[in-house]
């Protein structure tokens, strides 16, 4: 069968990086030759398999066969590098370098996967999830992706925080770097040294969250509870964070109040104040984030809000509370999960945040920077970046898994019954005020922040030269005539391209992947299924920058050496983005009864069919959302891929974020207003396209509608 | 020939909970069994697990005598009408109705052949372009049954098929589900929890009670011979009161019931305490004060109902009997006084459990 075709044909070894010399045999050539003996099991796996298959009936040992075979490769696959052995042990036992091979190539993954497949044939048939071949199958292969691409990057980074940079075992260094001052140090309590950067990361994180939280309960305040016209401010808020590359905020902070930004001149100048740095640092980054992550709190506030059904406050007045006292004691007590909630999905997200810190941390070092640097400055030590990541992984880890177990236990949908309807009460007047204090200015920096991007890229420098010109645009999208005809001579095409084209090699995957997910979580019963959740979701939680160490630690040497290549991007993009797809699945197969999908098997579907022709015409709103935002993340996406670009792939953010560093805002800009307006306008495209009725499909609200933990980017 | 469907000791537990304890039953071919019993007494859970949506902990399954118990629900010859009739909003008619036997391999034109005859027999030939949303309840009820039997399954299940029809539809659709079963001698599995609906369609009826079967049997002696309290409360009302079995002759006893001596079938029944369910027509109301042969009360309640009167009528200041009397001409008020008779023919021993 396939697997058998797998070791005759196709190469073992061929994903790039092959040593001369080594044909690039199939797997059962060389070890039939003798070349490589160690792959003589994998064939010897085989066997009872193929006979479990073609005699008489033997799951158990099908299975066993198939998990022997998939269980050698690995051990082979770590054993034996380019190199030599892969253990010292091994060395020291043989007492010679040991064989090499390269990295594994497409027999190999064509032959793990029919093993997969195989061991999904032998568990259906003894009945694990009520005998569904595919439904197993589907399991494996998901869980299969998720270990390799997201639980071994973040063992990598463990494992590799554990040695110093020659690669030997140093427990004692590990725990140095660990809890050494300049992760923990408090100095800057003391004295005028900084902090260690855990605390500064804290430290932001925590204003962020409230700041963030607070407006933006101010802003569902009014939108809920006032005549403020709410349609256009929640479509306008809920828009903005997908769009804007996140670096984007930052950048025009710089140009309004940086030491030459527009607004510093002109106060300066009006008031004869010398200009000075106090963006920069703390100050900026706070900013920055407050202003990016306020929309995602303000979805999250309107949601809870809305869940405080009206007839309590309505019955809180008739006995005789007023309009203070019922905010106090019904509406305050009833959202404060939700506050707790929206607290701490900022909180994630401002440490996860990379670009900000970046742009407009100056000295100000976060763990994001700080792995960053250690990973590409002058030290370059990776071993240092992973105790960094280390560091900042149990961090997000242990507020997402709060905020799980917050949302999880704590229903803040109000007991009062379906009777939702009634006005909801006024607010209070000092409240109304403070509403209102909280919002303006954010809305005022907003458009200030916009303004700046939109209008900045076309004069020649913003606040100091105000003069109009196209030369921003010309130098990065300009399309000249030439000897060949027309062709794209602007700086900024070749990533635009690059990006544009990895971003849609990874959209479908992406969707599948997470729509599958979905499907498995919300439609199958199997053992485990709470941990297949969590580690499926925990992806949120990993910072991007810690994305991008992992997959440099796991990926850059055998068994899979995929750095470099385009393949890593677009892997790290579908990983990165599969819970968008999982929650707009899960949310799309809420609203469809559970009854069609046992209407059709009790027909005689089975569940592959009945995934593709009931299930999926049905997903059709969650599919096109997770599509699409896979899409824009993929392309607003910075702190993964900046460690894994290359020259050859260079993306749009990693190419801007360049730009902005050496001081070449003009381009940058230019190229940020670009992404913004490509990003809505491919949003509005989509959405119109959607909004037609189709006709015989229910009106599936929620189409695309996002809910809030879908917009956490990195 | 083998059972149509058989259970040998099947085990259902969700987590702590057992849904299924042990049950064993066997199914005739061309029979219509209904599965009766109160919310999460374990009916539609034998339902799941015959279609195979649900697998059981222990126990098997068989289906035409083949044991199906590891089997995936696509996989067995059966089929299902749901509750929600679960009809696919995004395919019409003739495509639901198609649906399973494309599944199941036939060829199109084959298949849309088969379908259109079974829309016509359930009445909705001319139907097949619409969509499920452009049908009434009862027509896409009908949508459902039509792309059920289409299939010609082994065995077809219903599940509380009616509850979504106003109280007059249901009535007729579930006299048309009847005669379908009949006329095309269909192996059909009922579940409900309406009484009545029970008795109207049913060869026989199985009465589930907390995991595990309380009685089986035919619609006549599950309502004239109930074996438990619990079975005589749930089909029918009936009152239920402590006697003694004085004592017992051949296959009747002699119950005394107050100033009565009854002689009654014991079904099993050991002298000594035991239960008799009364029927509430089986009590004859006349006003006035009771003499030897009857029991003497006084009406507590009265409410007229149109067809019938319905009495509450408190004994002795302690007992309250449900009493149904067909005389709407002269109610008895509330406070009189009556004697009451009892007519043998509704009247059941129950062993004490």
């Amino acid at each position: 069968m396939v697997a058998w075709g797998a070791l005759a044909l196709v190469p073992w070894y061929a994903l790039g990086g092959m040593p001369r010399g080594v044909p690039a045999w199939p797997a059962a050539m060389q070890a039939l030759v003798g070349e490589r003996p160690w792959l003589i099991p994998v064939l010897l796996a085989l066997l009872p398999a193929t006979w479990a298959v073609i005699g008489p009936a033997r799951p158990r040992l099908l299975v066993w066969s198939a998990v022997a075979g998939i269980a050698w490769i690995a051990v082979e696959g770590f054993g034996i590098l380019h190199h030599g052995w892969g253990f010292e042990a091994l060395a020291t036992l043989t007492g010679s370098p040991g064989p090499t091979q390269p990295g594994l190539g497409w027999g190999a993954m064509i032959h793990v996967l029919a093993l997969t497949m195989l061991i999904a044939h032998g568990l259906a048939r003894q009945g694990v999830c009520r005998g569904d071949v595919f439904v197993v199958g589907a399991l494996l292969l998901v869980v299969g992706l998720i270990v390799l691409f997201v639980i071994y990057p973040a063992l990598c980074i463990l494992s590799s925080a554990l040695r110093d940079n020659d690669g030997g075992f140093a427990p004692t260094l590990f725990a140095a770097k660990l809890f050494g001052r300049p992760i923990w140090g408090l100095d800057c309590l003391f004295g005028p040294q900084a902090c260690g950067t855990a605390w500064n990361t804290v430290a932001v994180a925590s204003i962020v969250g409230v700041a963030t939280t607070l407006i933006g309960l101010a802003f569902a305040l009014l939108a809920l509870r006032t005549r403020m016209p709410m349609k256009p401010l929640v479509a306008f808020l809920s828009v903005l964070p997908i769009i804007t590359p996140p670096f984007v905020i930052g950048l025009a902070l710089i140009l309004l109040f940086g030491r030459s930004g527009a607004v510093t001149i002109w106060v300066a100048d009006l008031l004869h104040l010398p200009r000075t740095r106090w963006i920069y640092g703390i100050t900026g980054i706070t900013l920055a984030q407050v202003l990016a992550f306020t929309p995602i709190s303000f979805l999250v506030m309107i949601g809870v809000l809305q869940g405080v059904a009206p007839s309590l406050e309505e019955a809180a007045q008739t006995l005789r509370a007023g309009r203070w006292r019922t905010f106090r004691t019904i509406t305050w007590p009833l959202i404060r999960p939700g506050l707790a909630n929206a607290f701490l999905i900022a909180f994630i997200e401002s440490m996860a945040d990379f670009a900000n810190p970046l742009m407009i941390g100056g000295n100000f070092t976060v763990l994001a920077t700080d792995i960053f640097f250690a990973v590409v400055g002058t030290t370059h030590d990776q071993g240092r970046a992973a105790v960094l990541a280390l560091v900042l992984l149990t961090f997000t880890l242990t507020a997402f898994q709060a905020q799980r177990a917050w949302v999880g236990r704590r229903s803040y949908a109000t007991m009062g019954g379906k009777g939702a309807a009634g006005r909801a009460a006024a607010l209070p007047g000092g409240l109304h005020v403070l509403s209102y204090v909280a919002v303006v200015p954010y809305l005022l920096l907003t458009i200030a922040v916009y303004g700046t991007i939109m209008v900045g890229g076309f004069v020649v420098s913003i606040g100091r030269d105000n003069t109009p010109t196209l030369r921003h645009l010309m130098t990065a999208f300009s399309v000249e005539h030439g000897v060949g005809g027309w062709f794209l001579s602007g700086s900024a095409w070749n990533s635009l391209i690059t990006t544009f084209e990895i971003a849609l090699i990874a959209m479908p995957f992406t969707a599948a992947i997470g729509i599958v997910t979905a499907w498995l979580l919300d439609r199958q019963r199997f053992a485990g299924q709470k941990s297949f959740e969590f580690l499926a979701m925990m992806s949120f939680a990993i910072p991007g920058t810690v994305v991008g160490v992992s997959y440099i630690l796991a990926f850059n040497v055998p068994p899979l050496a995929l750095t470099g290549t385009g393949a890593i991007i677009a892997i790290a993009f579908a990983f990165r983005n599969m819970p968008v797809g999982i929650r707009a699945g899960l949310a799309n197969l809420s609203q469809i009864d559970r009854s069609l999908d046992e209407a059709s098997l009790t027909l005689g579907a089975r569940s592959f069919r009945t995934l593709r022709l009931v299930i999926l015409p049905m997903l059709r709103p969650a599919v096109t959302t997770a599509l699409v935002y896979s899409f824009v993340r993929a392309v607003t996406a910075v702190s993964a891929v900046i460690f894994l670009v290359t020259g050859e792939y260079q993306l749009a953010t990693v190419y801007i974020v360049g730009r902005a560093d050496v001081g070449d805002y003009g381009v940058a800009i230019v190229y940020s207003a670009v992404l913004i307006v490509l990003m809505l306008l491919i949003l509005l495209v989509i959405q119109l396209a959607v909004g037609v009725k189709r006709p015989g499909a229910r009106p599936a609200s929620g189409a695309g509608a996002v809910t809030p933990m879908a917009i956490v980017q990195g | 020939m083998p059972h149509a469907v058989e259970f040998q000791g099947v085990t259902k537990r969700y987590g702590a909970v057992t849904a299924l304890d042990a049950i064993s039953l066997q199914i005739e071919r061309g029979t219509l069994v209904t599965l009766l019993g109160p919310s999460g007494c374990g009916k539609t859970t034998v339902l799941r697990l015959i279609a195979g949506l649900e697998q059981p902990n222990q126990g098997r399954i068989l289906i035409g005598g083949e044991d199906v118990t590891l089997r995936a629900a696509s996989e067995r010859n059966i089929s299902m009408v749901f509750q929600s009739y679960a009809l696919f909003p995004h395919m019409t008619v003739l495509e639901n109705v198609c649906y399973g036997l494309r599944a199941g391999g036939v060829k199109k034109p084959r298949a849309i052949e088969m379908a259109t005859d079974k829309l016509a027999q359930v009445g909705l030939a001319g139907y097949e372009g619409r969509l499920p949303s452009e049908l009434s309840g009862g027509q896409q009820q009908r949508v459902a049954v039509a792309r059920a039997i289409v299939l010609e399954p082994e065995v077809l299940l219903f599940d509380e098929p009616l509850s979504n029809l106003d109280a007059k539809l249901r009535r007729r659709v579930r006299e048309e589900i009847r005669d379908l079963q009949q006329s095309l001698s269909l192996t059909a599995l009922y579940v409900t929890h309406d009484q009545q609906e029970a008795l109207a369609i049913s060869d026989r009826i199985l009465v589930m009670n907390m995991a595990r079967i309380a009685q089986d049997g035919t619609p006549r002696r599950l309502y004239e011979q109930p074996a438990s309290h619990f079975v005589a409360d749930f089909i029918g009302d009936a009152n239920i009161v402590p006697v003694e079995i004085v004592r017992l002759d051949g296959a009747t006893a002699e119950v005394r019931l107050g100033p009565f001596l009854l002689t009654l079938p014991h079904h099993g029944a050991e002298p000594g305490p035991a239960e008799l369910a009364i029927r509430p027509q089986a009590l004859i109301l006349a006003a006035g004060p009771a003499d030897g042969k009857s029991l003497s009360g006084r009406i507590a309640r009265a409410a007229y109902l149109g067809s019938h009167m319905e009495y509450w009528v408190s004994v002795a200041g302690e007992i309250d009997l449900f009493v149904v009397s067909p005389d709407v001409v002269s109610p008895l008020p509330p406070g009189a006084e009556v004697a009451m008779t009892l007519a043998p023919a509704g009247v059941a021993v129950i062993r004490r459990q």
